[in-house]
């Protein structure tokens, strides 16, 4: 009864997304506000029914009705409750419908918090959302339902949840990832409905912005909890390998952080505005193109998700029928500006733009070298790889580059800066990063080429902030009193950047400094590592509640000491249901080192094989990412997007049909 | 700017949605050896029914041959035999059709390989002993079962992963033996 | 990377002393003492022991390089499937022969082919691919050029503040923070 509530209310959704989709766009394009009016409560009746399914689909796996198809394959009545519900995202189906929900859930955000435009703006842009809800609905509803029923034949029990996403994991990590993924959609909404209305005006932008970081904020989040997660779940303390689902999420991340730069510069000087409405549109582009990735199963991946080409080739129309689209609107409509006046070759404008190009490179690096052995073995040029050495060599001079671009650029100004005070402004930070890295080349005993770099564009990336900070809380009234003048959205960026220079430090240092032993250990064995020694004691056997476990307890102690450090105690799991194996790895985290321990496999004799890591400063890979996005908060909370728009702008626009190329770049 | 360069993105798109259309089909289980053209390498390896007999690459000359990798550890194994039975017992009879079936038993024990070929039949000719898996290294062999086609010149042709069944066999591997034997 | 005692480098003879100093201390009590030989078997250990450390990591480098074929995308270094062990134990066999990197990763690469290679090699078909950061890179330059010399040519240049002018609009700026056009920008 309730999976058949379910379905109807998806069906409800998908009846009023068609509506969403029309109704408000012709009144738009009709300029009639009646039904321009209807943009909002559409949205949120979409909101409504599809919230309502999932909470069905939820149900349904909390009280294991295994008599729908989807439940019975990726859930179990031994499963602790939690995971039971979280399962409910755990397989395809789920997971899509908790896209769409999320989709709605923007949808909803977007009608909530658009007092302050055009009317006509908010029919377009929910309507575009609402296109894009009516075909994830329909792939949902076609390929894709997770309330199909498997009758008469009901299932005693279910299959079991893949045990690597038995974990708060994947609680966390899809929810975040498709926030990020989603939320692209709304500056996508805003791009087309802009292009569509021909006002690309500063207005516009200043809307975006907020969105776009928001959504970008989630997806940093979501990148770094799949990274944890990796690291400490799939057992063999690797945090990124490259893997086509991590490029996956990796994409729109770097195309979504160039957007926000972008409309930085639109924004406050109305330039680049073809540009930044085509990175609005990649982004979300990349989105859609992460999603099919991962659900189609065209690319082979540790993932390993379950492939259907049906699913593919719909997935695939779809994907083809909104980027294509959308692509053509923009060749057809976006604004051919000629330039008349703004800024020099050392502006920030540049300095932004130079960003850009970089982070584009880094975007087209990533999917080239992820879809080239998918390229290349259609084209029966062989089976190659492109994996880790590949991308550590490539993209890493791209984000040191980025990064030394970054320090310089905070110092720019808008339309022109001077060559000469700026480069007294970076000698300090030149002198103070080369220090430092010459530093830890001399405290690690040898001058290694990637750790020297790394130290060097981090700490330029810091001092670069706290010089840039002095200057601008420089005040008659006092430093304090000059600090807390500065801007929101200024302490937004010092945060943001802070972050990355975080991540580059505990990349470098974790990569050059880290230190890993596969040894063998029988209890009462002892080895060495990094200046801690680790004692192997008797391995057990423990129950847990759906798996049974080889249980180790590994002690360790600061080498010379008897003070113990840390007791760990990794599992080799057998999960009973499937019977799959899985390597639950303990760890002794700390701020500045993760101590790893996992179980390999047993050597017989009760010794085992085991793999121990030291890892210095691994903790701010991800550390890096939360004040990224803290940033990303900060920038948002600025007053300036709570401030409601001039009167002027909120007046209903014209049904403009011609591109209208506005020039208005004197202002700033 | 022209406008025809705001076209560029469009282009790069559809490029990009053509090999996503036609990567979908693909299957990625599949790959050629990277010996496919080279002769079989050197070994010499006991075989199982018999320690004493040695086999080396020389085997492999003279005649077109199946080499089929299994072992009794491989479940997939198990679900090819029976098939593999039928096989040999048709190309007994085929005319047509000068190949004959060999084996080699990986990673495995004697005990258990040649319990195995008593219960369940042996479709093999003969069958090489690759206990530490030296000679599967050499073939790039990274599971079982595997299947090998070799030229009467020892020269391997092609490489099936995963279980040989009526189709792989009606689709793949006789016409390819065909071939091979039209050109020798 | 550490091979435990037989390192030679400063760092590993201070690990030495601590490690005896271990020992020592662990002697002490009968249930430690049985971990005492453990102690001195440390170096040993290492299920593929190196004489240096620097070897130990042109190994977990080494490993890193290659792709299991039997698993969906997992290194050597990290998958439990027995081919992995297979090639690991040739990388580490190869190593104690003196190959060099090149020589055992083409050796791997000959039996299993160039889809066990993570870093592909350079050649016509995977040029595109190697070329594809440096393309966008150049492209990005060239264009950004293009439009700056198109500017200059408009004359549109702004005027040039001096320092001093500078210091000053900074401060007026960051002053009218408290109305909607704040300092800072947040670009």
């Amino acid at each position: 009864m309730y999976p058949e509530l379910g379905q109807m209310s998806l069906i409800l959704a998908l009846l009023l997304a068609v509506l969403l989709a029309l109704v408000p766009m012709a009144g738009a394009v009709t300029g009639r506000p009646a039904l321009q009016a209807f943009a909002r409560p559409l949205a949120a009746g979409v909101f409504v029914f599809i919230a309502l399914a999932f909470v069905l689909l939820v149900h349904a796996f909390v009280t294991d009705d295994f008599s729908v198809s989807y439940v019975a394959q990726n859930s179990n009545r031994a499963l602790p409750w939690y995971y039971k519900a979280s399962a409910a995202w755990g397989g395809h189906e789920g997971s899509l419908l908790l896209w769409v929900l999320i989709l709605a859930g923007w949808m909803l955000a977007v009608a909530r918090f658009s007092r302050g435009l055009p009317l006509a703006m908010v029919a377009r842009v929910l309507s575009i959302l609402g296109l894009v809800a009516v075909g994830f609905l329909l792939f949902t509803l076609m390929t894709s339902n997770p309330f199909d029923r498997a009758l008469p034949q009901v299932p005693t029990d279910g299959a079991d949840l893949n045990p690597l996403l038995q974990d708060i994991g994947l609680i966390l990590h899809p929810p975040m990832l498709y926030m990020g993924y989603v939320g692209f959609s709304v500056a996508f909404a805003f791009a087309l409905s802009a292009l569509i209305s021909g006002r690309l005006d500063a207005a516009w932008a200043r809307w975006s912005r907020p969105w776009t970081t928001v959504a970008w904020v989630f997806l940093s989040i979501g990148i770094a909890l799949g990274s944890w997660w990796a690291y400490y779940e799939l057992g063999w303390g690797g945090w990124w390998f490259w893997d086509p689902v991590e490029n996956a999420s990796l994409l729109p991340w770097l195309a979504g952080t160039a957007l926000m730069h972008s409309l930085a510069a639109t924004e406050k000087r109305g330039v680049f505005k073809s540009w930044t409405v085509l990175l609005a549109i990649v982004a979300f582009s990349l989105s859609l193109l992460g999603t099919f990735m991962v659900r189609s199963g065209v690319l082979t991946s540790v993932h390993a998700f379950a492939s259907d080409p049906e699913r593919g080739r719909f997935l695939l129309g779809l994907l083809a029928l909104t980027v294509l689209g959308s692509l053509a609107l923009y060749a057809a409509r976006a604004p051919v500006v000629k330039a008349t006046s703004g800024y020099t070759g050392l502006s920030r404008e540049i300095f932004l733009l130079a960003n850009n190009v970089l982070l584009v490179a880094a975007t087209a690096l990533v999917a080239v070298g992820t879809l080239y052995p998918l390229v290349l073995d259609y084209l029966g040029l062989g089976k190659v790889s492109v994996g880790e050495p590949f991308f550590n060599t490539t993209f890493t001079p791209l984000a040191l580059a980025t990064g030394l671009l970054m320090g310089a650029g905070m110092f720019s100004h808008w339309k022109r800066t001077d060559g000469g005070w700026l480069a007294r402004q970076l000698l300090w930070p030149l002198a103070i990063s080369l220090l430092s890295a010459a530093a830890v080349s001399v405290g690690a005993g040898g001058f290694r080429p990637w750790v020297f770099a790394g130290v060097v564009v981090a700490a330029w990336i810091v001092v670069a902030i706290v010089r840039d900070l002095w200057h601008r809380s420089a005040s008659r009234r006092g430093r304090l009193h000059g600090l807390r003048r500065v801007g929101r959205s200024y302490w937004g960026m010092v945060l943001g950047h802070l972050g990355v220079a975080v991540t580059m430090l505990g990349v470098t240092i974790v990569t050059g400094f880290g230190e890993a032993r596969d040894v063998r250990m029988a209890p009462g064995d002892a080895v060495a590592l990094s200046g801690y020694s680790l004692r192997f004691g008797e391995v057990v056997t423990a129950a847990g509640p759906n798996y049974d476990a080889d249980r180790a307890t590994v002690t360790i102690t600061r080498a010379g000491s008897d003070a113990v450090v840390a007791v760990l105690h990794p599992e080799k799991r057998r999960y009973r249901a499937g019977g799959q194996l899985l390597t639950e790895a303990a760890m002794d985290a700390g701020p500045f080192r993760d101590l790893f321990v996992a179980l390999a496999e047993p050597l017989g004799n009760g010794a085992w094989a085991v793999r121990i890591q030291f890892k210095p400063l691994v903790r701010w890979v991800w550390l890096g990412a939360v004040l990224m996005a803290l940033g990303g908060l900060l920038a948002v909370s600025d007053r300036r997007y709570r401030v409601a728009m001039p009167t002027a702008e909120r007046a209903y626009e014209p049904p403009v049909s011609a591109p209208r190329v506005s020039n208005n770049q004197g202002a700033s | 700017m022209k406008r025809s360069l705001l076209f560029i993105p469009l282009l790069l798109a559809i490029a990009l949605g053509l090999v996503l259309y036609f990567g979908l089909g693909t299957d990625k289980s599949q790959r050629p050896s990277a010996l496919v053209g080279d002769p079989v390498p050197p070994f010499n390896l006991p075989g199982l029914a018999d320690p004493g007999q040695r086999y080396t690459e020389a085997m492999f000359q003279g005649q077109i041959t199946l080499l089929n990798v299994w072992g009794t550890w491989c479940p997939a194994c198990r679900h090819e035999h029976p098939y593999l039975v039928t096989l040999a017992r048709n190309l007994a009879g085929e005319q047509g059709l000068p190949v004959r079936l060999v084996g080699m038993n990986y990673k495995d024990t004697r005990d258990a390989a040649q319990a195995w070929l008593r219960d369940l039949g042996n479709p093999y000719q003969q069958v090489v002993f690759d206990a530490d898996g030296t000679l599967g290294f050499d073939l790039g062999v990274y599971g079982a079962p595997e299947t090998f086609v070799i030229d009467a010149d020892g020269v391997i042709r092609y490489r099936h992963v995963g279980i040989v069944n009526e189709q792989v066999w009606a689709e793949t591997l006789k016409p390819l033996i065909q071939t091979l034997k039209a050109g020798s | 990377m550490t091979a435990g005692l037989a390192q030679p480098t400063g760092r590993g003879n201070g690990r030495l002393a601590l490690l005896l100093c271990l020992a020592l201390t662990a002697l002490a009590s009968p249930v430690a003492a049985a971990s005492a030989d453990a102690q001195a078997q440390a170096g040993t250990a290492d299920l593929y022991p190196f004489p240096s450390a620097a070897e130990q990591a042109r190994f977990q480098a080494l490993l890193s390089e290659l792709r299991c074929p039997m698993c969906e995308n997992q290194t050597i270094a990290d998958s439990g499937a027995p081919i992995a062990a297979d090639m690991r134990d040739r990388v580490y066999r190869m190593m104690q022969d003196g190959a060099s990197d090149d020589a055992i990763v083409t050796a791997l690469a000959q039996r299993f082919g160039d889809y066990v290679r993570y870093r592909p090699v350079f050649d016509a078909s995977t040029a595109l691919l190697w070329l594809t950061p440096i393309l966008a890179v150049l492209i990005g330059a060239v264009a950004i050029a293009l439009m700056v010399r198109q500017r200059r040519r408009a004359g549109a240049v702004p005027d040039v503040l001096t320092e001093q002018q500078r210091a000053r609009a900074d401060r007026l700026l960051t002053a009218a923070s408290a109305r909607r056009r704040s300092g800072g920008d947040g670009a």
